[in-house]
């Protein structure tokens, strides 16, 4: 089969690579309709993840037809037209039973690398590095789905394939931010990044009551999607002051809840952009923590910072006093999709979530380098991939 | 963390047992011996290897066996003669024991985690270095260790002991010891301990062995024993998966665009020793 593979920082090339087969009895192997690039595999594609290996596939939010079950797939069939959570489950360990499924304690064969960074081991993930299991990824023909029951979830008939393959990643995860931040009816919420995840975070912040939704970025085209489709007011932190511009829009409180959707990539127009890019190139900081920062100082007092944007290692000069003496709860972690994704697909399905928008480039396989540049320079939303 | 030196198992309240001081772990050959031995044996090697003939070879071989016997301070000799340069008047000095501790909470009640353990032939099913144990009667068992790559594998090979349970509580713990005349000398702990609020099980192994091969051997298995830990950690969370999933997690058998690895094709469950000891051997 085609795949895009890994092969060294900003090099990827679709080649051709044997097809996946079923290897446990709960495996089972998809045929890819659609699969999606994400934010999180430029900090892969950059460099700022180590223990990705030249050959990898990558690529970790995706939809497709079930082809092939293992001999302990109970729920699934041949044919079902299902989208899958890009983290994975056992279903049967303590964290999952719990729901708190990117904590499973069994996904990941490699649990002994993030173990020795982290102090334990997160759950699995697709197409996402050695250090979260090593997996093959989604950008490929065909891709063997482990815990098949557990990850995969069949598309209520009617929702197109173009907005269900958001319910893998984007989606559930943006939902997941915004369940963290305890939206309270009324609250203002200001969420800094405009990409996959911030959109959805927007919509599913007003979904659980959100009074209003402050989006921060300052891509033209993205904060125009926040303010148009995803429905909230905006600012482009290249123009404006954002401390100032959130202190006064919320009467001098500041935002109730502030979401971070950025993580180790931020940029900014300040200098503390260069002292952390300077500090992450000598190697001294691993992750950039500029939104981590603002949101901080943002928020109101007593307010809660939720933190659903991806960091890897150490970060450096985060305003610790202002977060304990104003009191702020934090919340963060990679998605639970497995918790979220049912009842986000009948949102979908009812009109109350808006996913589909996002998808603004399809490309065939072939054109995987040339879709990720494009994405890197933020010049679309996202590229999605049509393998077939 | 190098520095602190209090063996977990005393924190757990576990691991009173030492393992034997049989076979290779002892040191019966007094350290002026060691030395003058382990020249000589260098000489003759050294000697015989340049002369290369049949009896060239015998002379390397001989002295060989000296520089091991000189460096192990073990000599099968002395031992088979009773004699003991070491100590003339005392047992022979034990090598200090290895500990290794680690622990696993796993999400199934005590009888059936417990269960699967003490049927030992189930262990290699997730202890993947080990190829063989096999039950002789209720307490005695047969062990095969086979290392198959890497370093350490270059050093041990195959290793063979005889295991005797001590002590035996239900669903509760476990102590056993290997039989006199084991390679590696070692004995070992477990114990089943429910999990607060119903977590399930937690499994606490503590394992201790004596190097093979006297104080240099120490040495050398002091560099090994990281991996060793890693290993039973490892063998841990395999048996984790297996309980609660019934699988073992794996991506041994899966595509990717490295050319050494596209012959691949449907592998069996057993394949993944391989991986797995490759990565320990990676490690090394």
């Amino acid at each position: 089969m085609k795949a895009l593979c890994y092969n060294g920082v900003g090099d990827l090339r679709t080649e051709r690579v044997p097809d996946p087969t079923i290897i446990n009895p709960k495996d089972a192997i998809l045929r890819v309709i659609l699969s999606s690039v994400c934010g999180s595999d430029l900090h892969l594609l950059n460099g700022y993840v180590p223990t990705m290996r030249e050959g990898d596939i990558i690529g970790h939010e995706f939809m497709g037809e079930v082809i092939e079950i293992g001999s302990e797939v109970k729920k699934l069939k041949k044919g079902d037209r299902v989208v899958v959570c890009s983290i994975l489950g056992c279903g049967e360990c303590q964290y999952c039973q719990s729901t708190q499924w990117s904590l499973c304690d069994n996904s990941n064969p490699h649990a002994w690398i993030p173990e020795k960074a982290y102090g334990d081991s997160p759950a699995g993930i697709f197409g996402y590095s050695h250090a979260f299991g090593g997996y093959a990824g989604s950008h490929a023909d065909y891709i063997r789905v482990p815990y098949a029951d557990r990850g995969c979830f069949v598309i209520p008939e009617g929702l197109p394939d173009e907005a269900a393959v958001f319910a893998s990643d984007a989606l559930p995860t943006g939902f997941m931010a915004a369940d963290l931040a305890d939206i309270q009816p009324g609250n203002v919420v200001a969420i800094w990044g405009c990409g996959g995840v911030g959109q959805m975070a927007i919509q599913s912040a007003f979904l659980l009551g959100a009074s209003r939704v402050i989006a921060i970025d300052r891509e033209p085209d993205r904060l125009r999607m926040a303010k148009d489709i995803s429905g909230a007011e905006v600012l482009d932190f290249s123009k404006v002051d954002i401390q100032e511009a959130l202190r006064e829009m919320t009467g001098g409180r500041g935002p109730d809840r502030c979401i971070d959707c950025v993580g180790m990539e931020a940029v900014s127009e300040g200098l503390d952009y260069y002292y952390d890019k300077t500090k992450q190139f000598v190697r001294l900081e691993s992750d950039r923590p500029i939104v981590l920062r603002e949101a901080i100082m943002a928020c109101r007092k007593g307010g809660t910072v939720s933190i659903i944007g991806v960091y890897g290692g150490l970060v450096d000069s985060i305003p610790m006093g202002a977060a304990m003496n104003k009191a702020l709860t934090f919340r963060m972690g990679q998605q639970h999709g497995q918790r979220y994704i049912p009842r986000l697909l009948e949102h979908l399905q009812k009109g109350e979530l808006n996913s589909g928008f996002m998808l603004t480039h399809k490309m065939s396989l072939d054109e995987g380098m040339k879709g990720y540049d494009l994405f890197n320079k933020k010049e679309t939303m996202r590229v999605v991939f049509a393998p077939q | 963390m190098a520095n602190k030196k209090q063996p977990v198992s005393r924190v757990l309240g576990m691991g009173q047992i030492e393992p034997d001081v049989s076979g290779s772990s002892r040191i019966n050959v007094d350290d002026t011996e060691r030395i003058w031995s382990a020249a000589g044996g260098a000489l003759l090697a050294t000697y015989g290897l340049r002369r290369g003939s049949f009896s060239g070879l015998l002379l390397a071989t001989l002295g060989g066996f000296m520089v091991y016997r000189g460096a192990s301070g073990y000599c099968p000799m002395n031992q088979a003669l009773g004699r003991n340069t070491a100590e003339p008047n005392a047992e022979d000095k034990a090598v200090d024991s290895i500990e290794i501790a680690k622990s696993l909470t796993i999400n199934k009640p005590r009888e059936e985690v417990y269960a699967y353990w003490r049927q030992l032939e189930n262990l290699p099913r997730f202890m993947f270095h080990l190829s063989e144990v096999r039950q002789l009667d209720n307490k005695r068992s047969h062990w095969v260790a086979k290392l198959s790559d890497g370093l350490l594998a270059k050093t041990l090979g195959t290793v063979e002991w005889d295991a005797q349970i001590l002590e035996e509580v239900k669903n509760e713990r476990l102590v056993w010891k290997s039989v006199a005349d084991a390679r590696i000398d070692n004995a070992g702990e477990v114990s089943f301990v429910d999990a607060p609020n119903g977590q399930g099980t937690e499994v606490h192994a503590v394992i201790k062995y004596r190097p093979p091969a006297g104080q240099l051997g120490g040495a050398i298995m002091k560099l090994f024993n990281p991996a060793f830990e890693e290993m039973i950690k490892q063998d841990l969370r395999r048996f984790k998966q297996l309980l609660e999933t019934g699988e073992i997690t794996t991506i041994d058998g899966q595509p990717s665009g490295r050319k050494s690895e596209q012959q691949s094709g449907k592998k069996p469950v057993s394949e993944h020793a391989k991986a797995d000891e490759k990565h320990e051997s990676a490690m090394l």
